[in-house]
């Protein structure tokens, strides 16, 4: 079991939506971030102070997913998130120690589905 | 750019001290001269003008909270920012020469610019405008319509214009297209007043005015990039839901003004735009409920703006159950133009300032015709309704010449600032949001 866990575009969500349903990847967790990586942050000026490099809105996508399904969720995912330009996000895949579906306290790969 | 702007700034300077210098002494001889053939200035009449042009006024801002509230939060301040600008540049294209454009008398396209700077606009009535108030007041009244009629058309290029363009299709929009009409239906000798068109508060010259530009730009900018598979949810439903409110509290002004005068006519305006605003707004909930399962807010509130802009151009001239009825007939056409023309066509008027605007002044002109009638306002006509069938035929040249003369220059005036300056922001700059690539601003914080 691995943990994906993406940074993308937030206007980029709803293609990556649409890829990961296509993908067969139903159960998914979004939440809004704040980040940047290599692309320049945006400047801000409020009554002529000006505030530069600030952290731009990016969306952090959660997956819990058995082995086999995470290639075809890398794919899905860069398929739906790749614009080419810099501040398209970076995906991180981490190993899953285990995973308890609340509702039955079924373990492991059957809960994770 | 920066340049260009100071060059700007000194040249609005000295503009204006010229101008503004030689109306002050023009005014001082005018008023000498004109004395004793002047009608008198009603006091009543007065402060009701004035103070209808103040809730006027509360319109734009209304609506800035109106179509603010339904753009995603990244756009938001552009909205806001559009619109209060709009009552700035317009405010000033007004007293230096939008009114004279608009009201100056004479038969041709415009007015003409002898009331350039408000020269001769002064504090005795002009009788062919309005007898009891003083001229200037009449000026300032219909200042405030001439801003928010092109604040109205930023709902269709939401979320997607560059800000430099933005200003710049406005002043030339409001100088070529909102200025003609206004004198064409309004202007002491415009023809179609002279034809004997009924538009009480600005069906025509307003609304279908609007609604027209609002398609086309819709049309010629595009699609927003999100919009192909997913429509945006409103990002703050509560602000839209002020932001109606305001514009319906400033429609009193807008409709129960145009009486220019503290009376019966104008309490006649009040009450048949609040009861249209009712049944309209009622309407929508009900037709949401029927084929969309559920009663919507957005909804509620987007019939209430489509009865009080059909109400308009019929306000001084209809009963209060006339009213119930064109309050109750535009709710439908409008839900079927923004539900289901919209989609069909596949263009992208995003906060639907044709469907609601276009389509609802279009009805109401037309509605003027067939529900006019004198028993309410004896210096108006009398509908198809009440006998008349010509007046419907006026109505319907009126709207077809509204109608074609903004299709026609509004593409012209997009096309050139297109041409010049660009008028739509770039991809990315898009998806960042205007907020932050146009303003230098967000509206809200994520963390503090």
């Amino acid at each position: 079991m691995k943990l994906i866990i993406a940074i993308i575009q937030p206007h980029r969500l709803e293609c990556v939506k649409e890829e990961l349903y296509k993908a067969e990847v139903n159960l998914i967790t979004v939440n809004e971030v704040l980040g940047h990586g290599r692309q320049k942050g945006v400047t801000e000026v409020y009554r002529g102070f000006k505030e530069t490099g600030n952290l731009l809105r990016k969306v952090r996508l959660e997956i819990a997913v058995n082995d086999n399904f995470v290639e075809p969720t890398i794919k899905a995912i860069i398929k739906g998130a790749q614009t080419g330009e810099m501040g398209d996000g970076k995906i991180f895949i981490v190993p899953l120690e285990e995973c308890v579906r609340i509702r039955t306290s079924e373990k492991g790969s059957m809960a994770i589905g | 750019m920066k340049k260009l702007l100071t060059v700007f700034l000194i040249v609005l300077c000295v503009l204006t001290t010229n101008v503004f210098g030689k109306s002050g002494t023009t005014q001082s001889q005018e008023t000498a001269i004109a004395v004793p053939a002047s009608p008198k200035v009603d006091t009543g009449d007065t402060a009701w003008v004035l103070i209808s042009s103040a809730l006027v006024m509360l319109m734009t801002p209304g609506l800035a909270f109106f179509y603010g509230g339904l753009v995603r939060r990244k756009n938001y301040l552009s909205i806001l920012m559009q619109c209060f600008i709009a009552l700035a540049v317009l405010s000033l294209q007004w007293v230096l020469f939008g009114y004279s454009l608009a009201f100056g008398p004479g038969k041709g396209f415009w007015g003409g610019l002898q009331w350039f700077g408000l020269n001769g606009v002064g504090f005795d009535p002009y009788p062919a405008y309005a007898a009891t108030i003083p001229h200037n007041a009449f000026m300032i009244f219909q200042g405030m319509f001439a801003v928010i009629t092109p604040a109205l058309i930023i709902g269709a290029f939401a979320e997607r214009m560059k800000f430099s363009a933005f200003l710049i299709f406005t002043l030339l929009w409001a100088t070529f297209v909102y200025d003609p009409i206004a004198h064409w239906v309004w202007g002491d000798g415009g023809w179609l007043k002279n034809l004997g068109v009924l538009d009480f508060a600005g069906g025509t010259v307003v609304h279908i005015n609007a609604g027209i530009a609002a398609l086309v730009t819709a049309i010629v900018v595009g699609k927003r990039k999100c919009y192909e598979k997913h429509p945006t949810a409103p990002h703050n439903l509560p602000f839209s839901v002020l932001g109606a409110a305001l514009l319906w509290f400033g429609w009193f002004g807008f409709n129960a003004g145009s009486a220019l005068g503290a009376n019966g006519l104008a309490a006649n305006a009040f009450i048949v735009t609040n009861t249209a605003a009712s049944a309209a707004a009622l309407c929508w909930a009900l037709l949401d409920w029927l084929f969309n399962g559920k009663p919507t807010i957005l909804g509620t509130i987007s019939g209430a703006v489509a009865g009080l802009v059909a109400i308009t151009p019929a306000a001084g001239f209809v009963g209060v159950g006339s009213a119930i009825v064109i309050g109750l007939l535009v709710s439908v056409f409008c839900f079927v133009a923004v539900g289901f023309v919209k989609h069909k066509f596949g263009y992208d008027d995003s906060l639907d300032a044709f469907g609601v605007h276009g389509i609802g002044g279009i009805f109401g002109a037309l509605a003027t015709g067939l529900f006019a009638s004198k028993a309410i306002n004896a210096a108006g006509a009398d509908g198809l309704f009440f006998g008349n069938a010509r007046q419907f035929t006026i109505q319907l040249i009126a709207v077809a010449v509204t109608v074609v003369y903004a299709f026609i220059v509004t593409l012209i005036i997009y096309k050139l600032v297109d041409m010049v300056i660009g008028v739509r922001v770039v991809e990315e700059e898009e998806a960042i949001g205007l907020d932050l690539t146009q303003h230098n601003e967000r509206a809200y914080t994520m963390l503090e």
